[in-house]
């Protein structure tokens, strides 16, 4: 016996587009955090320059990880939605039709 | 006042899983909650899940002592749920019914899958747990005045009835409610700091008087350190690993450890703070312990942009953070260093170091970002534990089956990254304030968070202790839920086909929940005195190695066998433990010397996670005939 989901999920034709997307977003995250690790091995007296309001790269940095995720997961869940959206219309058109 | 408010979100707590467990019939209502939370309220669930001891308790204790080093747990624990919104969150959705076991079992129906899963399970929440535990401990000490133990047990004990009675239910309306004041009482707290602003003087709004410490001259003859001033008499030098001395010297009767730093002109000595253990009871700076004479809490400005003895009354957030970060800036942080003395007893001198703001504000104080390659390549470690284990832990994956569909997990996640990101940024404004405003015990850096809300007034101690409380409460309540339906659900009735009734099912978690409640105590007593930070690092590491592989594969290689997928879990599990286990870090809890530690690393993500994947990958394609027979 296979172990069915808690709440059976409808068939979702956007599926497929929503995990390339996760995985292209992911990707451009994955580098962005990345490079923050890569400058802080390579260059990490860097990370303590000041650049913007007196604070320095690393904080400025850090807090943009933080900032960027969230900015990332709103503009995936714009995305996402815009294309179910498109899917449900078309399939009320193809079962009104 | 910290009592009451503290028994009242208890007590406030228990009727509310008491009256959601009359309603708690089914498996499903009590592994998933019956499905149907809405995404808003489970978003803050996951705050609450995931905001545990180790982001409240051991970050800001962690930012306070070292630095930016703390804030770089922040950055990492929030990353990490990239991973699960853009890999996991509806891919799992649609695959599982109540726990991590089933979700990477639904395509296969292996028995090799339940048994490793599950136990991954078990390890990875157990690793989790014991963090958790031991700030409950911590916590319990200055808030109820009882021994470590006893929090413990306490907290043992209201978890047990929190997921007995009602299981993911009331642990999801327990996590929601302590997440949301978590969040906007941390606010307060960080507001409070940054309006009260910088001090080289701090007092605590006049309620604690500042203690400065004292500098002596020195001079050495032959190998004897003698003192300028005359009314010290040296009675013992010591010195320890790394070249750190210390003398121990009476003055009118007093006996105190002294810091010995070599200048170009001379000896300076630095007063300490030090607990020596003797024959009649344990002596704190020279004078027999009791509630008149304890540690006094540390961590202040020397100089602010260069200048003693300022105050810079209200700033911003900005001006704030501009303040520390300047290389003029210097901050007393401290140290801890154990000996013997010559008399054979035991010594813990807490020594002061001075370190400039440009430091102090960038990596390098816990992780050697500028030190060898191994110590870079320890510091890479963490950083790809804490990316890759947040999707990972079984007790947040447990999280997307409480919500009626995908879509409602994909919007959960984006709330949970918004409150967690948020309050991440709140933890450096409020381990910078414990490193500053005097808030730190220097024996255990965990309290940090809450004795700088004590630095305000004991009110705001008292609701912060509380929802540092419920901050364990809600993440133990989820870890003992995920575990019990790792036991009762995946090897009970899954793995050894156990007949039960629904009814059954239910009762079955309730008591393995016990069970677990009961393990979870007797680790949070035998780790106590651990960065709860550093204990979680190493679960996300267990995690991440364990559980990523299996979910990432299964999900993005259709050459993906069963074999494969246990085998995975099995190396992932085993390579990070035994890592671990050889690690520096444990070999210093051992009481022995990290350098004699055969694994040179403190974080073994960077070996045991490619090693998971390698293993999925060839056991896969060694096992691809027999996929293709079944």
């Amino acid at each position: 016996m296979l172990h069915e989901p808690a709440t059976p999920a409808a068939k979702d034709p956007s599926g497929p587009y929503k995990i390339k997307l996760g995985v292209r977003m992911f990707i451009v995250y994955m580098l962005f955090y990345a490079i923050f690790v890569a400058i802080n091995l390579i260059f990490p007296k860097a990370m303590g320059m000041i650049i913007f309001a007196g604070l320095n790269l690393v904080t400025v940095y850090g807090f943009a990880l933080i900032i960027f995720a969230l900015i990332e997961a709103l503009i995936y869940d714009f995305l996402c939605h815009k294309k179910e959206t498109f899917y449900k219309k078309q399939e009320e058109s193809t079962g009104e039709a | 006042m910290a009592i009451t408010i503290f028994l009242v979100f208890v007590f406030f707590v228990i009727g509310l899983s008491l009256f959601l467990g009359n309603k708690t019939k089914t498996s499903k209502a009590y592994y998933a909650a019956g499905g149907n939370i809405h995404w808003g309220v489970n978003g803050i669930a996951f705050a609450g899940d995931y905001l545990s001891a180790a982001s409240f308790l051991g970050i800001c204790g962690m930012i306070a002592t070292l630095g930016f080093d703390g804030f770089l747990y922040s950055i990492g624990y929030l990353a990490g749920w990239i991973v699960a919104l853009f890999v996991v969150a509806e891919p799992l959705k649609r695959l599982g019914k109540y726990t991590f076991t089933d979700a990477v079992d639904a395509n296969y129906n292996s028995r090799g899958i339940k048994l490793t899963a599950a136990i991954s399970t078990l390890v990875v929440s157990i690793c989790y747990l014991i963090p958790q535990m031991v700030g409950a401990g911590v916590l319990v000490q200055p808030l109820l005045g009882l021994p470590h133990a006893w929090g413990v047990i306490m907290v043992g004990a209201i978890v047990i009835t929190i997921v007995a009675t009602a299981g993911m239910a009331s642990t999801t309306y327990v996590q929601f409610i302590k997440g949301l004041l978590l969040i906007v009482f941390s606010s307060i707290l960080v507001g409070a700091v940054v309006v009260r602003g910088l001090s080289t003087q701090p007092d605590q709004g006049g309620t604690v008087e500042f203690h400065r410490y004292a500098d002596l001259s020195a001079q050495i003859s032959g190998d004897q350190i003698v003192v300028d001033d005359p009314q010290y008499t040296v009675l013992d030098q010591q010195e320890i690993k790394g070249g750190y001395k210390f003398v121990n010297l009476s003055s009118e009767g007093l006996e105190t450890w002294w810091y010995v730093s070599e200048t170009g002109s001379g000896i300076v000595l630095h007063e300490t703070q030090s607990t020596v253990v003797k024959a009649d009871g344990k002596w704190i700076n020279g004078a027999i312990e009791s509630e008149s004479n304890t540690l006094r809490m540390v961590g202040n400005l020397e100089k602010i942009d260069g200048e003693g003895n300022v105050e810079t009354g209200k700033l911003n957030v900005f001006s704030f953070l501009a303040k520390l970060s300047d290389k003029d800036t210097i901050f007393r942080t401290w140290k801890t260093a154990n000996f013997v003395d010559s008399a054979n007893q035991k010594v813990t001198v807490y020594y002061p170091q001075l370190v400039t703001g440009d430091q102090f504000m960038r990596p390098g104080l816990k992780f050697k970002v500028e030190g060898t390659g191994l110590e870079k390549l320890d510091f890479l470690s963490l950083m790809i534990a804490l990316f890759l284990g947040t999707a990972a832990l079984p007790h947040i994956l447990i999280r997307y089956y409480t919500v009626p569909n995908p879509a409602s997990a994909r919007k959960s996640t984006i709330i949970a990254i918004a409150a967690i990101g948020f309050f991440y940024i709140l933890t450096l404004f409020m381990g910078l304030g414990a490193a500053i405003n005097g808030s730190i015990n220097p024996a255990d850096s965990n309290m940090s968070a809450p004795l700088l809300a004590r630095s305000f007034s004991e009110i705001l101690f008292a609701i912060i202790s509380a929802i540092a409380f419920a901050t364990v409460l809600g993440t133990v309540s989820g870890l003992i839920v995920a575990a019990s339906g790792a036991v009762a659900h995946d090897i009970f009735d899954r793995y050894l086909k156990i007949k039960m009734t629904d009814q059954q099912k239910v009762r079955a978690g309730k008591i393995t929940a016990f069970a677990i409640g009961g393990v979870a105590i007797l680790l949070g007593i035998l780790f106590k005195g651990i960065n709860v930070s550093f204990l979680v690092g190493l679960a996300f590491a267990v995690a991440a190695s364990a559980n990523l592989p299996a979910i990432v594969m299964l999900l993005f290689w259709k050459k993906t066998t069963a074999k494969g997928i246990a085998a995975s879990i099995t190396i992932g599990i085993l390579s990070s433990l035994i890592l671990i286990a050889l690690s520096p870090e444990l070999y210093t809890l051992y009481g022995r010397n990290p350098l004699d530690a055969p694994v040179p690393l403190n974080n073994p993500g960077i070996i045991s996670i490619p090693l998971s994947f390698i293993t999925l990958v060839v056991v896969s394609l060694l096992t691809q005939k027999k996929k293709e027979i079944e």
